[in-house]
């Protein structure tokens, strides 16, 4: 008997859980099923360390939040999304508070907020530099209360049953038991997150492989700004394990190797002591990052085993402000470099961190296939445009999480009938997957192949790229691709086998790198996190739109443009420092 | 220092063998090279049906418990130059079914982490309109260090009571319990001690601090529980003297 909800979610994580608790708020005659690959607090969103932004403090106004995440976003947000976005904000981190999220407070007991790069002023919610952990445990927590919820953990998902035009499904297999089974549903919600493991340097967790992504685009779903990839600028070198952006918000500084401040040279502002908002080191991340490459193409970085870096100088703020607002900066620090912030300089470099783009999606996080939506980082609806600023993403899993299980709890209730050809479709998946993939009996090592499909990434969709080398990269990967039908799996084994995921995860990561690179060929300018040498200049008449990627039957890609919506503030020059405009509508 | 040392790898296969045998590898042992570098590189350049479970690097997803050299560590925060010149012996947690090589069954925690319930209970819900509880720094203070586990399970297989008695609820599930108990926006103490308190378990634990010394987040479950055990004391007399709304 094939197991049947109303809604299946695809991930556990922050975007998954809200919106599973919002159904099950919604209608609680809703029955739920949570699919993950991983228990739901192994999730990424475990990761996330600095902070969730709301506006929350009374000098702040919800179109201060609004114009800072779109200039930030170089004008590629959609304006009507971030509207909603920063309006609902604040309720969502309110919430969060009632469900016990211990988020830090000031001495009266309100919540207390900190500075954060790009934003002009104070709203960002934070719980030390553990919120994405402290996020996670407490939506974790709080979903065990609502008996609707029938957790699928350890189970992954390998496709999406797709039948009379509209999603009532998937396939995944129980990784303990190793069987394959359809698992039908009215809607189904992904929350799978980013891709970062396309690159080699990554702060992202191994299990970051684009699932969701691959498998809406198979499934007949478009890829929205999958050009637009976020570098975070403090990255320790050799495991990518990230230094937050709070650390430089309590007034952290960067250095090149002869003590520089060197932002001051990158129209980020002059050098204060204290830390100032929208200024040097509380600039956006792409331009932080950008800097980085100038600052190395000058001969002004550190050179390390690990590659270049530069420093970043945390001691003047002292133990007690370290160990009060940044300890698990100084945890990391002492555990994984063996230095100790508080008396020595952390060597760091740009690392890749976060997918601007993802799902197609609507401000309700439904995508055009009926009954598909999605929510969190594997979504692009679109509020981060074409740079995010740090700290919007937590509280977007959150906001759009519960648009997007409200939106998938309504079409659900309406029970359409699980189509015919839905059960023959299950049953081609569990042959691709129980056979086809074991009986493949070739040389290439997964290994190899994910390392050159890295290489490939990093050297041509990196921090600046030209169309030569994206077109290069466009063949290797097609190579890499048929490499992949000779892949080698040793592993025959039923009871939790391991290679077999990492095969279909690296065949899922290598059909995202490819609407990558795709999509940062065609767009001709530079805009945000998307810098092509040969097209250095930003160009709204031809490319203020959004780019989707579509699989054509035959597996190619076809990229169009979606024109962006712009509500209040009317496409203008992104300014950083001093000169920095106040926000507020035009 | 040795640039290689030998990894001794349990290895179960289900379908294959009755029980765990070991395989030994030979990998690199530069500095900063943690256990799970190890295991990754045999799965990469080696043997890749060696099965395990791991994600962030960066302690704090709680994946990638295993036993190394008869400790319970999480590997990716275990250096392997600590451990030269080997060999270092990899096991599965103890105190686990195991599924498969290095993957343990968890599932009887997860049942067990539900039934304490670890949300916040509230007779009456503020509305969001009246803002956030206050909550001073201090309060946070008094239920922060057990808001900090992990779910790593290593205090689990550190315990020598649930080695013996699977019905005990455990360390962890104690401590998050404990995490609600102590937070001034929570008013389910008495729920939960009913759970807490309906199996000798939690008497069973004679304060050999065994979790509280494996624990990589210093949560401190021992300290948990034995702050329970003189709560829960108290909380039985109440429910003795005023069977209902004893909270």
């Amino acid at each position: 008997m094939t197991p049947s909800h109303d809604v299946v979610l695809v991930g556990g994580g922050g975007a998954g859980l809200r919106a599973a608790i919002a159904i099950a708020e919604t209608n609680p005659r809703l029955n739920i099923a949570v699919v993950s690959k991983v228990y739901p607090m192994r999730s990424h969103t475990v990761s996330a360390e600095g902070g969730s932004a709301g506006v929350i403090a009374p000098d702040d106004s919800l179109d201060e939040h609004a114009y800072d995440t779109i200039s930030g976003g170089d004008w590629m947000c959609d304006q009507d999304a971030v509207e909603a976005f920063v309006k609902e904000a604040p309720q969502e981190l309110l919430r969060l508070e009632h469900w016990g999220c211990p988020w830090s407070r000031e001495p009266d007991g309100r919540v207390a907020v900190r500075p954060f790069g790009g934003m002009k002023k104070m709203r960002t919610w934070f719980a030390a530099d553990k919120t994405g952990f402290h996020m996670l445990h407490t939506l974790f927590q709080t979903s065990l209360k609502y008996a609707s919820v029938l957790r699928y953990d350890e189970w992954f998902v390998t496709k999406l049953l797709v039948d009379d035009g509209r999603v009532q499904g998937v396939v995944a297999i129980d990784l303990k038991s190793g069987k394959v089974e359809a698992i039908t549903a009215h809607s189904v919600i992904l929350c799978t997150g980013g891709c970062g493991k396309i690159f080699p340097f990554t702060t992202n967790a191994s299990i970051k492989s684009g699932d969701g992504m691959a498998l809406a685009y198979r499934a007949g779903a478009p890829l929205k700004d999958m050009e637009f990839l976020q570098y975070h600028p403090t990255g320790l070198p050799f495991t990518g394990i990230l230094i937050t952006e709070a650390a430089r918000a309590e007034g952290g500084y960067m250095i090149n190797k002869d003590g520089y401040r060197y932002l001051q040279d990158y129209a980020l502002g002059t050098p204060q002591k204290e830390p100032v908002l929208r200024t040097m080191e509380l600039g956006p991340r792409d331009r932080l990052s950008q800097a980085f490459m100038q600052e190395l193409a000058k001969g002004r970085t550190i050179e390390t085993p690990y590659g270049h870096v530069v420093h970043l100088d945390l001691r003047h703020l002292g133990e007690k402000k370290i160990d009060a607002k940044i300890p698990f900066v100084r945890e990391l620090c002492v555990k994984y470099v063996g230095l100790d912030p508080v008396k020595d300089l952390i060597p760091v470099r740009p690392v890749l961190h976060y997918m601007m783009g993802g799902v197609h999606t609507d401000i309700n996080g439904a995508t055009p296939l009926p009954g598909l939506y999605a929510a969190g980082e594997v979504a692009c609806v679109s509020i981060n445009g074409a740079n995010r600023l740090g700290s919007n993403s937590l509280t977007e899993l959150l906001v759009f999480g519960a648009r997007a299980g409200k939106a998938a709890a309504e079409h659900a209730s309406r029970k359409l009938e699980v189509s015919q050809g839905v059960l023959a479709q299950a049953r081609d998946e569990h042959r691709r997957i129980d056979q086809d993939l074991f009986s493949k009996k070739g040389k290439e090592r997964i290994a190899d192949l994910r390392e050159d499909m890295q290489k490939t990434m990093e050297e041509s969709a990196g921090i600046y790229r030209t169309g030569a080398a994206l077109t290069k990269a466009v063949d290797r990967l097609r190579r890499i691709q048929e490499r992949y039908a000779n892949v080698a799996i040793e592993d025959r084994s039923q009871a939790f086998n391991t290679e077999r995921v990492s095969a279909l995860e690296l065949l899922n990561m290598l059909d995202v790198a490819e609407t990558i690179v795709m999509s940062a060929l065609r767009r001709e300018e530079s805009r945000g996190a998307h810098q092509r040498t040969d097209f250095p200049k930003r160009d709204d008449k031809r490319y203020l739109g959004h780019s989707l990627v579509h699989r054509n039957p035959d597996g190619s890609t076809r990229v169009e443009y979606l024109p962006v919506t712009i509500t209040r503030w009317p496409p203008a020059e992104r300014v950083y420092g001093e000169a920095a405009p106040h926000g507020g509508s035009h | 220092m040795a640039d290689r040392i030998k990894l001794q790898v349990a290895r179960y296969r289900p379908e294959q063998e009755s029980e765990a045998t070991f395989d030994e590898y030979e990998v690199p042992c530069p500095k900063d090279w943690v256990v799970l570098d190890g295991l990754n590189h045999v799965k990469d350049r080696i043997d890749g049906t060696l099965a395990y479970r791991w994600s962030c690097r960066m302690g704090v997803c709680g994946s990638c418990g295993m036993m190394v050299n008869g400790e319970p560590k999480l590997t990716c925060a275990t250096f392997l130059a600590d451990y030269a010149p080997g060999p270092v012996r990899v096991e599965p947690l103890r105190n686990f079914p195991v599924i498969r090589d290095l993957i343990v069954d968890i599932g009887d925690f997860m049942r067990k982490l539900a039934t304490v319930k670890p949300w916040i209970v509230r007779e009456e819900e503020q509305p969001l309109s009246a803002g956030e509880y206050r909550q001073t720094p201090s309060e946070l203070d008094d239920y922060k260090q057990y808001s900090m586990c992990i779910n790593c399970m290593l205090c689990y297989s550190a315990c020598p009571v649930y080695g013996l008695d699977p019905h005990f609820i455990g360390p962890a599930a104690i401590a998050l319990a404990q995490r609600y108990n102590l937070d001034s926006r929570d008013q389910g103490s008495g729920e939960r001690h009913k759970i807490l308190s309906e199996h000798e378990g939690i008497w069973g634990c004679t304060f050999v601090g065994e979790c509280t010394k494996v624990c990589p987040k210093h949560v401190d479950p021992a300290g948990a529980i034995q702050r329970y055990k003189l709560t829960a004391a108290v909380e039985t007399v109440k429910a003795f003297f005023m069977p209902r709304g004893a909270s």
